[in-house]
């Protein structure tokens, strides 16, 4: 299991495009990848589930990977979230 | 053959056939079924077909109509393939042997109240893309037809209960030969848009979609607003010769495209035209437009899920400025609230919109949002003749602050080098009764006046324009109207500012002589009218009209002034 913390930087926070993005690169890869913030865990390649977080400006959020391609699934996600501004 | 009457929004005839842009009734009864795998297999199918529609019209959606209206059905795939929704659908399906409608309506339906309950506007928004996406896998279920605005790929006519922006915003205009629907007026949204499109359209037929089937061959008389349902062939052939008359209109009138707008005793006024997007500019400049009196910048903002940047609004009041070449542009700020919502700003909702939270009163509290757009605009001032309008102003002091932070962003702009013009005049809509009445005042700080006699007359009248009932109200010619008019263009001529009009009444044939005895200096209208209007005020005298003003002033009560303008227009045939 591989997981990483980021900090949202985006003004919009977790929605619309971002979270669109998010989930359509998290279903790219077989590993069970979940999201988590303020305790409350989901399916990151749900996009109702992440949605339904609210993650807003400032949120500390962590994505877990376990499976197979855990380690590329994470620095995929953490390339997308830096290169669009989203998460540091 | 069957005739509807409804309301004349967009001139023009077409003939072409029907697409029915309604919905169908998708009714989901519970059944059990006892082979759970060949129901979840239709279930599969289902879904595999929705994917493929949905695929295909996100692409014809890029490709047509842009990244932006396509991210929408970005959207909706991914609800389409969510394992939160699909699995407890499966597994419904497994536990209770119910067949897969009523699986899906139920998973559905509580991720639709847990959205909806939620209390942010972009959050309830998302239950409407649950909610299509639904209907679109339950119409696979049920083998029922959807319509597919954005997949259109011959020439049809429209025909729906109403039109919204997100409709429209799907539909290729190329294809589009006019509009019908069941509600609307003159200002409603389908009607403004046909004109822009420069297609036909008969608005509040109150029953085209029960009427029309889908494919039936209809024609749109958008002069007299009537649709024919199904005509025989030498119905068609006349239609066909009056469109081929008015086209023929159309081209006399296109040679007035590079005349100036002057009476026949020497006065001169300005022909604007009224836009919404970038887009609009070349029907503008072929109608004649001698500048832009009003560039609509909602347009921007809406059929998306973020505000725009600096950049992107940037780019597109640079490419109008550029594009009208010198010829003024005004350009109105953000006038969102009333009918026009932008939902990812989550707006509360009011119980009277069009009294409401909306325009400039949103724009002085949410600041950052308005101070991107001023930015945007002063950048793109260094490129054109721009002209800088506040919408919804009901007091000299909104129009200070307004004008504060116009000059705080000018400033900040110049400190960091950027180049802005320095003839940027700034004006205002007037819009609300209490400016009109005060415009004297007004009159001493503002560049220019621009008349909204759509909102002044339904805020003058107190009648929603929308309401059926009450659309008897909406009269731009009672005197009542017409004296605060008068009110304003003599304000602001005392100052020497110059006042314009840019609601729908500015492009009325019968408007036209009236305003310009009034003295109006500057006329804003839908592309499509410019060179009609211009024809007719060549054949206006000034003083003449001054009289005509003069004696429907005096007049009670809106009939007579009607008869006044209708008679002085049957001297003007009979003379030519």
């Amino acid at each position: 299991m591989v997981e990483k913390q980021f900090k949202i930087i985006d003004e919009t926070g977790l929605h619309a495009r971002p979270a669109t993005k998010l989930v359509q690169a998290a279903s790219k890869f077989s590993s069970e990848i979940s999201l988590e913030h303020k305790e409350k865990k989901v399916n990151l390649k749900s996009i109702m589930g992440v949605l339904s977080l609210g993650v807003a400006k400032n949120a500390e959020i962590k994505i877990t990977a376990e499976g197979s391609d855990e380690e590329e699934a994470i620095q995929a996600l953490d390339e997308l979230l830096r290169k669009e501004g989203l998460a540091e | 053959m069957n005739i509807l009457k409804g309301i004349a929004a967009s001139s023009g005839i077409a003939v072409a056939k029907a697409y029915l842009l309604d919905e169908p009734v998708l009714a989901v009864e519970k059944k059990t079924v006892h082979d759970v795998d060949a129901e979840l297999k239709r279930l599969d199918s289902a879904l595999v077909q929705s994917t493929k529609e949905l695929e295909e019209i996100r692409a014809h959606a890029m490709e047509n109509l842009g990244a932006d209206k396509a991210a929408i059905f970005d959207a909706h795939l991914l609800v389409l393939s969510d394992p939160e929704m699909l699995t407890p659908i499966k597994d419904k399906i497994k536990a209770e042997q119910v067949n897969a409608e009523f699986s899906l309506k139920e998973t559905a339906d509580m991720f639709i109240a847990m959205f909806e309950s939620m209390d942010n506007e972009y959050m309830r928004e998302r239950a409407a893309d649950i909610r299509d996406v639904t209907k679109r896998i339950l119409a696979h279920l049920l083998g029922v037809r959807l319509p597919n605005p954005s997949m259109i790929s011959e020439e049809v006519i429209i025909v729906a209960e109403d039109l919204t922006p997100s409709d429209t915003a799907q539909l290729d205009p190329k294809f589009v030969k006019g509009f019908t629907t069941n509600v609307g007026g003159r200002t409603s949204h389908s009607a403004i848009m046909a004109r822009s499109l420069e297609i036909p359209a008969v608005v509040g037929t109150k029953k085209a979609t029960m009427e029309i089937q889908n494919g039936d061959l209809i024609i749109v008389d958008g002069l007299n607003g009537e649709i024919y349902i199904n005509p025989d062939d030498e119905l068609i052939r006349e239609f066909k010769g009056r469109h081929e008359a008015y086209e023929a209109q159309k081209s006399e009138w296109a040679k007035l495209v590079n005349e100036k707008t002057v009476t026949v005793d020497g006065y001169q006024v300005e022909l604007a035209a009224n836009i919404g997007t970038p887009k609009d500019l070349e029907s503008a400049l072929k109608n004649g437009a001698e500048g832009i009196g009003l560039f609509r910048t909602e347009f921007l903002y809406m059929g998306r899920d973020q505000l725009p940047t600096e950049e992107e609004q940037f780019e597109a009041y640079k490419a109008v400025l550029e594009g009208m070449n010198g010829k003024p542009v005004v350009v109105r700020t953000l006038d969102i609230g009333g009918d026009k919502e932008l939902p990812y700003l989550q707006l509360p909702d009011e119980m009277n919109p069009f009294l409401g939270f909306r325009a400039i009163r949103l724009c002085l509290e949410e600041q950052e949002m308005f101070r991107t757009q001023l930015r945007a605009l002063l950048r793109a001032s260094a490129y054109g003749n721009l002209r800088i309008m506040f919408p919804m102003i009901a007091t000299l002091t909104e129009f200070r602050q307004a004008k504060a932070i116009l000059e705080e962003e000018k400033t900040k702009l110049l400190q960091e080098g950027i180049r802005v013009s320095e003839e940027i005049q700034t004006g205002i809509m007037v819009e609300i009764p209490s400016t009109a009445v005060l415009a004297d005042q007004f009159a001493k700080e503002v560049d220019f006046f621009s008349i909204g006699t759509n909102d002044l007359i339904q805020y003058t009248m107190a009648a929603d324009r929308m309401n059926e009932r009450v659309s008897y109200l909406y009269q731009p010619y009672n005197p009542s109207i017409l004296r605060l008019i008068k009110m304003v263009i003599d304000a602001g001529h005392n100052e020497g500012k110059w006042v314009g009009m840019c609601g729908e009444m500015a492009g009325e044939e019968l408007a036209i002589p009236i305003l310009i005895g009034l003295g109006l200096d500057e006329f804003s209208m839908s592309s499509s009218s410019i060179l009609k209007v211009r024809s007719l005020i060549h054949k206006l005298n000034k003083q003449k009209m001054e009289q005509l003003a003069e004696e429907v002033l005096q007049m009670s009560v809106v009939e007579d002034v009607i008869n006044a303008v209708q008679e002085t227009a049957m001297q003007l045939e009979k003379r030519i």
